[in-house]
């Protein structure tokens, strides 16, 4: 029993400390995080200038232009994730650690989140109201988005750690990636739609919900497995 | 020779029936001829080269 | 010629060969019996679902596209589930031949999900005036096809191609366990989005004159994936072994 505990007290630990390691590097490049929400309000902003200005034909579309413009600025910020750590070396040596790696890639999922995932829910209201979305459909954005957000970083940091060091690993992460992040996408945007049509937003979010659990469970054993072999 | 035709017509719905099963068999047929051919070279590659190693011992 | 000079990489080249060498013999052994039963299943299935079965009395004689669409589509779900079984003795057993088995048959099916989608348009057409229908079963073969894609590209995509069937052997478990979720997730959008007008690939309710063409179809097409991956194998472990013996020679053995 004791010995359970201590473990999951050492996992917690090696948790807190990877966040916090990721969080303070994360800190002194600021502009990474600002570039990501950047990117999502300037993409965003492309779609009335190819669709027109129609306002009811914007509100209509608005769920899905946030969805995927936030998943497309999570995408591309993905190289932050393992990259950097590997060009560096020190991803050899967190995977050396005596800690389960799986934790380790956990924690920086969750650091990568915090910085890119986050700041784009934060960010989303804007789109939303360049979009003219209806009132009601703002709680259930944001609560949609801060369940699918983090799919979208766990998902994605598998896709981040098999390319690592593979040729033109740029173009391949979003080909592998993109297939995975659909069906968080078609969560996300009916939740809003039924929260706008007035039907009930429950199942939608219990979804997403199960979604983020099956994700938290998975992801980072096999984005683990990914970074050992990058490591190897 | 009016039933081939008939046949062959598929109740006008010949541009669709025939290029799927022309597709299928191109594709499959296709398939095939790639894996055999890889088969065939490689094969001859390590009969030459056991041949070698075997004439030099 | 057991000399001294490398008896560890020796025994582990043998170790090497010892497997494959056995799955050689047995490949050489039932090819011959397997390419038969292809031929004779796929001829009989073709014979019945074009001569033989009789046309719907909805979709008259474009059913017959029928004959040869569904039977691609489950090899496109049946080749991912082969991909991803191999996939998974890969990374656990570490069996060597797993790894030549998911990489040999991932372009296989990634062939038969292009045939499911051509054939599926084909059929479309002329049902629902549409070359392409946002349709759930489409839909969903068409992200099984990127799914596809993206196995076949990162398998590729290294320098070292071992660690390339590695990462992407991890990807098929990843996919493999997506594609329920993906299957749930685009019905479920298709049916929230539907349009006034029902537009669904309905099989025709399917009639025993009609069906027995289909299963022999399906299991001809099944007989020819396991042929050609057994073949595709073979191709790949001669090129170890042509490689193998091009290195040895170099060294001078």
């Amino acid at each position: 029993m004791k010995e359970g505990g201590a473990v999951s007290a050492g996992m917690a630990a090696t948790f807190a400390h990877v966040l916090g390691r990721d969080l303070r590097l994360a800190l002194r490049q600021r502009g990474d995080a600002a570039l990501s929400v950047l990117f999502f309000v300037l993409a965003a902003s492309l779609f009335p200038f190819g669709v027109g200005a129609n306002a009811e034909l914007l509100a209509r579309i608005a769920p899905g232009v946030v969805w995927v413009t936030a998943l497309l600025a999570v995408l591309l910020s993905l190289d932050r994730l393992f990259e950097r750590d590997h060009l560096d070396g020190s991803l050899e040596l967190l995977a050396r650690a005596p800690a389960p790696l799986g934790v380790i890639v956990a924690a920086k999922m969750a650091a990568h989140w915090l910085t890119t995932g986050l700041p784009v829910v934060v960010a989303a209201p804007i789109i939303a109201g360049m979009y003219a979305l209806p009132p009601s459909g703002y709680p259930v954005l944001m609560m949609a988005m801060l369940l699918g957000t983090p799919c979208l970083s766990l998902i994605g940091g598998v896709g981040a750690a098999l390319t690592l060091g593979a040729r033109r690993g740029g173009v391949l992460m979003p080909l592998v990636v993109l297939p995975l992040y659909i069906p968080v996408l078609i969560f996300g945007v009916t939740a809003v739609d039924a929260s706008l049509a007035g039907l009930p937003v429950r199942p939608h979010l219990m979804l997403l919900g199960a979604m983020l659990l099956g994700a938290a469970a998975l992801a980072p054993w096999a984005a683990a497995a990914g970074v050992r072999q990058a490591v190897a | 020779m009016q039933a081939l035709q008939d046949y062959l017509a598929m109740g006008g719905y010949a541009p669709y029936v025939w290029p799927a099963y022309g597709l299928t068999a191109l594709v499959m047929g296709g398939l095939a001829v790639q894996a055999v051919r890889r088969l065939r070279t490689h094969q001859r590659a390590v009969a030459a080269l056991e041949r070698e190693s075997a004439g030099e011992s | 010629m057991t000399d001294t000079a490398a008896p560890a990489q020796r025994r582990w080249n043998l170790h090497r060969w010892a497997n494959p060498g056995r799955f050689l013999r047995l490949a050489d052994a039932v090819l011959p019996w397997l390419s038969a039963l292809t031929a004779v299943l796929l001829a009989a299935g073709l014979v019945g679902a074009l001569a033989v079965a009789p046309p719907d009395y909805q979709q008259g004689m474009s059913v017959k596209i029928m004959y040869v669409h569904v039977p691609s589509a489950w090899l496109a779900l049946f080749a991912y589930t082969a991909v991803a079984a191999a996939s998974l003795v890969a990374l656990v057993w570490r069996h060597p031949l797993a790894d030549i088995a998911a990489h040999a048959a991932s372009p296989v099916g990634a062939a038969f999900t292009f045939l499911a989608l051509a054939t599926g348009s084909l059929w479309g057409k002329p049902m629902w005036g549409a070359w392409w229908v946002w349709d759930a079963r489409l839909t969903s073969m068409l992200v099984l096809f990127f799914l596809y894609l993206g196995h076949m590209a990162l398998a590729g995509a290294f320098e070292d191609p071992a660690r390339g069937r590695k990462a992407a052997a991890v990807l098929a478990l990843v996919g493999f366990v997506n594609v329920p979720v993906i299957k749930f997730s685009v019905d479920w959008w298709n049916t929230l989005h539907q349009t006034a007008s029902v537009m669904r690939f309905d099989d025709p309710a399917i009639h025993a004159s009609m069906l027995w063409p289909l299963l022999v179809m399906g299991i001809g097409f099944t007989a020819f994936f396991i042929t050609l991956v057994l073949v595709r194998m073979k191709a790949d472990l001669l090129a170890v072994r042509a490689r193998n013996l091009r290195a040895m020679r170099l060294r001078g053995d």
